[in-house]
């Protein structure tokens, strides 16, 4: 695990991972994935407190997603230049499903 | 070792470096209401070294030049300013004594200090006081060193506005009074969420390549976003090596820079036009840092908490470890982006999600996923939605489907490399060649 706090540089002089080296992590990822439930956040701790989710805070509109932008060959945020624009188009459609969820992180921050 | 014929690019990357840690520990030794005196004495001595050394050569050491300077310059601040004078004794104990022979010739990066001194004013940055708008080119501008005209470029603002948003934002420290601190116990988690949160944006804007390709400067802009997104990288790595912040979803959010990141090369040719995933030559994907993805991936399976970085770096693991388009495995991506969207449904998780679904079972099932999503107004001009329907229907052979779907999608605001990259598609199932009518759209 030392080796994880090495800078970027450093990984250059790390020897090579087998394409069944890499292969055997990704099902060690998948095999933890399935023993926490594979829905992830815990809602609830211990006591019964809700504990606030890891996207309360910052809303965000984008990410590095590579299906879209890659895949399909963009890479663009269109959906909100700032942030004043993404609450604007949160509020232009309260009425669908997906537009709800962001509109209470909004709120919440 | 000294140069005399001008000052090389590494400079770039020492100043900034440098810059971020001065500021940070001398902006702990004077107060967060001395914020912009700690910049100021700082950019003082990059100025200096920009005129000096083209001339006289770079120094034996660099970073200790710089920040002798530096320190020299907040002495002279010290002495103007009573209210300052205590600070004397800190500002000396603080940084390594010039020896008789000259600059200390190895100056302690990694000491404690140093690195706790930055996490300490990223917290600050990302505090939840901060204008959530101005935290990103904050932590850029004082952590980062990054200047503001480095900003605004890898942004595609402009100067003035990122100099407003940074400007606004020292207001609120200094208004508040707020302090320089690494937070701890349950406050430090929940203020690691926000800076969390900004990382992921910071690397975000990094990870966009809105690049003009048009012989425009295209390449400039295009390093200076990799180096936003490798500082995102290194303030990652910064908190993973701090004990209360060595935690899975840090791990998660590292994996995924790193994956992410791995790709650039690829990414974009020497024209500067946009490389598809399927086009990109593999060959050319960075390996140590597809492992260095891989090690904090199994570093991240800890715990019992799966969170959304953990969720994208898994995504971005798939793409990593994958050969090809063909042989990636669709099945699991898709099921990620399930639960992706169950904790975050936004109209660009769900178009993500349609995308795979595509790949995995069919262009089929990618068009029906896409036509849940596509009446969502925020996609209403989003061309990457019109783009992936004319993907599938361009696998389906629907050819004039898709080339009103990619007409659609030129019919958006996109920039010009992309926009080339849909007219070359649209040129594919298309030729403008072809005797067939236009359809009205």
């Amino acid at each position: 695990m030392l080796l994880l706090h090495e800078s970027a540089d450093a990984a250059k002089h790390f020897g090579s991972l087998s394409p069944e080296d890499m292969q055997a992590m990704i099902a060690r990822y998948k095999d933890w994935r399935t023993g926490v439930g594979g829905t992830g956040e815990k809602l609830i701790d211990g006591t019964g407190r809700v504990m606030k989710g890891p996207s309360s805070k910052v809303v965000v509109k984008d990410g590095p997603y590579a299906e879209s932008k890659e895949v399909i060959g963009g890479f663009f945020i269109v959906e909100a230049r700032d942030y004043d624009h993404a609450v604007e188009l949160c509020r232009d459609c309260p009425h669908l499903e997906f537009g709800t969820i962001e509109i209470r992180q909004v709120d919440k921050v | 070792m000294t140069r005399s014929e001008g000052v090389p690019a590494f400079v770039d990357h020492l100043f900034r470096r440098t810059a971020g840690q001065m500021v940070s520990t001398l902006t702990r030794i004077l107060g967060t209401r001395h914020l912009d005196l700690a910049e100021d004495v700082v950019q003082e001595a990059l100025i200096r070294a920009l005129e000096q050394w083209p001339f006289r050569g770079i120094p034996e050491n660099p970073t200790a030049w710089l920040i002798e300077v530096a320190k020299n310059r907040a002495l002279d601040r010290l002495r103007r300013d009573a209210s300052l004078a205590s600070k004397r004794d800190d500002l000396l104990a603080a940084f390594p004594a010039v020896t008789a022979a000259g600059f200390e010739p190895a100056y302690p990066f990694q000491t404690h200090w140093l690195r706790d001194d930055q996490l300490a004013m990223m917290f600050l940055c990302c505090h939840p006081e901060i204008p959530e708008e101005s935290r990103v080119a904050l932590t850029l501008k004082t952590v980062g060193g990054f200047s503001v005209k480095e900003i605004a470029r890898a942004f595609l603002s402009d100067e003035a506005a990122v100099a407003q948003r940074i400007v606004r934002a020292k207001r609120q420290i200094r208004e508040r009074a707020i302090d320089l601190g690494v937070p701890v116990g349950a406050a430090l988690l929940d203020r690691l969420d926000s800076v969390l949160g900004v990382l992921y944006l910071m690397f975000n804007e990094g990870y966009l390549s809105r690049g003009s390709g048009s012989g425009e400067d295209s390449h400039a802009p295009g390093l200076i976003r990799e180096d936003v997104c490798n500082e995102a990288l290194r303030l990652g790595l910064l908190l993973a090596s701090y004990g209360a912040t060595d935690l899975p979803k840090v791990h998660a959010l590292l994996a995924l820079f790193y994956f992410h990141s791995s790709r650039f090369a690829s990414r974009v040719s020497a024209e500067g036009d946009l490389v598809a995933l399927a086009d990109q030559d593999r060959a050319k994907w960075d390996r140590s840092r597809i492992e260095q993805g891989l090690l904090h991936l199994t570093a991240s399976a800890e715990g019992d908490e799966e969170s959304d970085y953990h969720l994208e770096a898994a995504i971005a693991s798939a793409h990593a470890v994958a050969a090809d388009v063909a042989s990636t495995d669709w099945g699991y991506i898709t099921t990620l982006y399930e639960s992706l969207f169950q904790r975050k449904a936004t109209p660009v998780v769900a178009l993500n999600r349609a995308i795979a679904i595509g790949y995995g079972r069919g262009p089929e099932a990618g068009l029906a996923a896409l036509r849940e999503i596509e009446l969502h107004p925020s996609l209403a001009n989003y061309y990457l939605l019109f783009a992936s329907q004319a993907h599938f229907c361009e696998l389906l052979s629907f050819r004039s489907e898709a080339a009103e779907l990619y007409r659609a999608a030129l019919a958006c605001e996109c920039a010009p490399a992309e926009r080339r990259l849909l007219e070359r598609r649209l040129d594919r199932v298309y030729p403008s060649s072809s005797a067939i009518p236009e359809k009205n759209l």
